[in-house]
């Protein structure tokens, strides 16, 4: 039996390689290389793969992924699609910048759209996918300040890039807003608004880790807790699940946790979206359609590239007040009237 | 039995494996080989396993063999990926002959990287002839005095070096990320452990980026062969080799005959992490130019996979850094064009390592491979 399934996969493997070696790769594809969280973090790197998947339903082009596995990975990573001759190289994280510019740089035929980067000064065949999530954030701050019974708010992020803080920011200044509304002094542990500086897992992978960060901040009385750091996250979800969510609640980032991650839908109370499947999508249309142009597009509540997310089964327990307090808040930081910044 | 005996038996049985006394073409040649196949065979049948169409396993290995060797990029991205991985690996692999398991390549390749970045990033307006020895010299420096602390640790306390290093590496992470985030290092408008870029002048040379921008192949190839030469001379042709391999074969007969034992463990220590601070500081200078906590990317690690399959023999070890540099590069091209994850590749390194750490299993699977020498009986 063994030995059958030997001789038949050698002689598959004989048959492919003539036909993979005169295969041509003419169609247009899009590629997108992951940052070490993979291709299936249920967050930020799923999100953008949505988009190219997207695209490639709506368009019929090809598409490709690889992982980074280390950040040694990102350069080859990207010059391996290069040699493919891939029609929009899409790479998704802050830490693949300078790979990004490099590569760039050196084919400047090629577009590029990488997410959570703004080149300044801009580079012609880059587009850069930034996200004022902060807008989003504060509001799911202001809602975590209503909602806690503790009045103790925590966090946690995955390495200390702007991409990662701009959302604890926003969640700080959320709640502080609340503060000063209601005359209430609910706190926020895990980051520190002045100084920068807070509680970081050190990484976009172990979900240990999550676990314990969350522990930590529920020990310290935080009964919401959101953790930026992709999949990390979910390890803090599972320890809302043991908790119960009467103790411990969750609020997701980047796509809606309560969906995605729909074993533990119930420990989210809501989630913070960065709609880069949306942006992922429009760079590779334009890529495709010979309209391409580089520089930076902004995600913002008002073009919808963040927002949040539906309170699923939050949804009766959340006071109609409060809901109401939010939409007025949400129409004051697009017209400019409540600054997010604090 | 203290544990540093139960830690000592225990190396010593993988040792004895990875380290041929007497040249014997089968255990080098025939066993690695036949390792290697077995491995890939599994390696196809986990994908049965976990549901991958016969056609898209073959696509698989043939995007892994046209990845690694099937084009000019391919073979410079081995090359690449074989340069840190063979440094590190002798290291490892001079410490297999002088007895001493070194796990803590990863860490000396960290402190050795760290080094290099900051020799590199911090002296203005010197030319490359001298810019680059330095930075290279200051990462085999650094990477040799952090191994040594397990060298000096085992010669003065008996602290076993597997524990030691194991313990030096994760003081390692915390320490470059310590000093990655600090102002004299850390890249200036940055919050996040980053170095400053490293300056032109300390870069290792791209060797064909005049034919293709997107070769990755830079002067740290040549430079790994230089230092494979260098090691093999040092082991076979000088008398502190000559104390390196008695000093594993019968330590007592060692000490007996007038070396003086605590010293060689540490200066096999300092030589092995010279070599891994080394592989740091071509990664640094050659492939990242700048520095970063997860620059190491486990090479440390996978060095000690290819030291076991080189059989601790510098020109072993180059071949088995090139396979495994092989494997890295083509791994990249099967997800590509296979759309085959790249943990596969993972599990055939893993599988390998299995297989040559278990020789007998090998004779026992492929008789026929070994049939000449089959009534004469060796102890291994």
């Amino acid at each position: 039996m063994k030995a059958t399934t030997i001789t038949t996969s050698l002689a598959a493997l004989a048959a492919v390689a003539i036909v993979g070696a005169s295969s041509p790769a003419a169609a247009f594809s899009a590629c997108q290389v992951t940052d070490v969280g993979g291709i299936d973090d249920k967050g930020f790197n799923e999100t953008a793969w949505k988009g190219v998947q997207d695209a490639k339903a709506e368009l019929g082009i090809d598409i490709r992924f690889l992982e980074s596995q280390a950040e040694t990975d990102y350069e080859p990573n990207i010059n391996a699609f290069l040699s493919e001759g891939c029609g929009i190289v899409i790479t998704v994280g802050f830490l693949l910048g300078d790979a990004t510019a490099n590569a760039a740089q050196a084919n400047p035929d090629t577009p590029f759209s990488i997410v959570d980067f703004a080149y300044d000064p801009t580079i012609p065949n880059v587009l850069g996918q930034v996200f004022a999530t902060d807008e989003a954030a504060f509001l799911a701050g202001y809602l975590a300040a209503g909602m806690s019974e503790s009045g103790i708010l925590g966090t946690f992020g995955g390495i200390n890039i702007p991409p990662v803080t701009i959302f604890m920011n926003g969640f700080v200044h959320g709640a502080n807003y609340y503060n000063a509304q209601k005359g209430t002094n609910v706190q926020v542990l895990g980051w520190d608004v002045d100084a920068q500086e807070g509680l970081f897992t050190n990484n976009f992978e172990s979900l240990d880790d999550g676990r314990a960060f969350a522990q930590n901040l529920f020990d310290e009385g935080a009964d919401i807790v959101l953790p930026v750091a992709g999949p990390v996250g979910l390890g803090s979800a599972a320890l809302a699940d043991e908790l119960g969510t009467d103790k411990l609640k969750i609020i997701g980032v980047d796509a809606d946790q309560a969906v995605i991650d729909s074993e533990k839908s119930h420990v989210y109370l809501t989630s913070i979206l960065k709609q880069m499947d949306a942006t992922v999508l429009t760079a590779i249309k334009a890529a495709h359609g010979g309209t391409f142009e580089g520089g930076v597009t902004v995600g913002t509540l008002e073009n919808g590239g963040v927002g949040l997310a539906p309170f699923h089964s939050f949804d009766d327990a959340i006071p109609a007040d409060l809901k109401a307090e939010l939409d007025a808040i949400r129409a004051g930081i697009i017209d400019g009237s409540i600054s997010v910044k604090g | 039995m203290t544990v540093n005996d139960r830690i000592d038996k225990a190396t010593g049985d993988l040792l004895k494996r990875a380290v041929v006394t007497r040249f014997e073409i089968e255990e080098l040649v025939v066993v690695p080989i036949f390792a290697v196949l077995i491995a890939l065979l599994l390696g196809g049948l986990t994908m049965v396993a976990t549901g991958v169409d016969l056609p898209t396993i073959g696509l698989s290995y043939a995007s892994l063999l046209q990845g690694s060797v099937g084009s000019l990029n391919a073979i410079s991205e081995t090359l690449t990926s074989a340069a840190p991985l063979t440094l590190a690996g002798l290291g490892i692999a001079l410490g297999f002959r002088a007895g001493l398991f070194n796990i803590g390549a990863e860490g000396q390749l960290l402190i050795g990287g760290m080094a290099a970045a900051v020799v590199g990033f911090s002296l203005q307006g010197v030319p490359l002839v001298i810019h680059l020895p330095l930075a290279l010299v200051a990462g085999m420096a650094a990477g040799a005095l952090w191994a040594s602390i397990a060298g000096w640790l085992r010669a003065a306390t008996g602290a076993h070096e597997v524990i030691s290093t194991i313990m030096l590496n994760l003081i390692s992470f915390r320490l470059v990320d310590y000093l990655l985030r600090n102002p004299p290092i850390q890249r200036p408008g940055r919050s996040d452990p980053i170095s400053k870029s490293i300056l032109e002048s300390s870069e290792l040379p791209a060797l064909l980026q005049w034919l293709d921008p997107n070769l990755r192949i830079h002067a740290g190839i040549i430079l790994t062969l230089i230092v494979v030469f260098v090691v093999y001379w040092l082991l076979f042709r000088t008398t502190i080799g000559f104390e390196f391999r008695s000093a594993g074969a019968n330590p007592d007969a060692a000490r007996y005959g007038g070396m003086r034992s605590g010293l060689i463990i540490v200066s096999v220590m300092a030589v092995a992490g010279a070599l891994a601070g080394l592989a740091g500081a071509n990664q640094v200078l050659g492939v990242l130019g700048r520095a970063s906590p997860g620059f190491s990317a486990g090479i440390g690690f996978d060095a000690i996979a290819v030291a076991l399959l080189g059989r601790g023999h510098p020109v072993g070890v180059l071949f088995a850094g090139l396979l495994f540099g092989a494997l890295e590069a083509g791994g990249r091209n099967m997800q590509v064009g296979a759309g085959v994850s790249i943990d596969l590749i993972t599990i055939i390194q893993a599988l390998i390592v299995v297989f040559i750490a278990a020789p007998m299993l090998v004779r026992t699977l492929f008789p026929f491979a070994f049939a000449k020498r089959g009534n004469q009986r060796e102890g291994s």
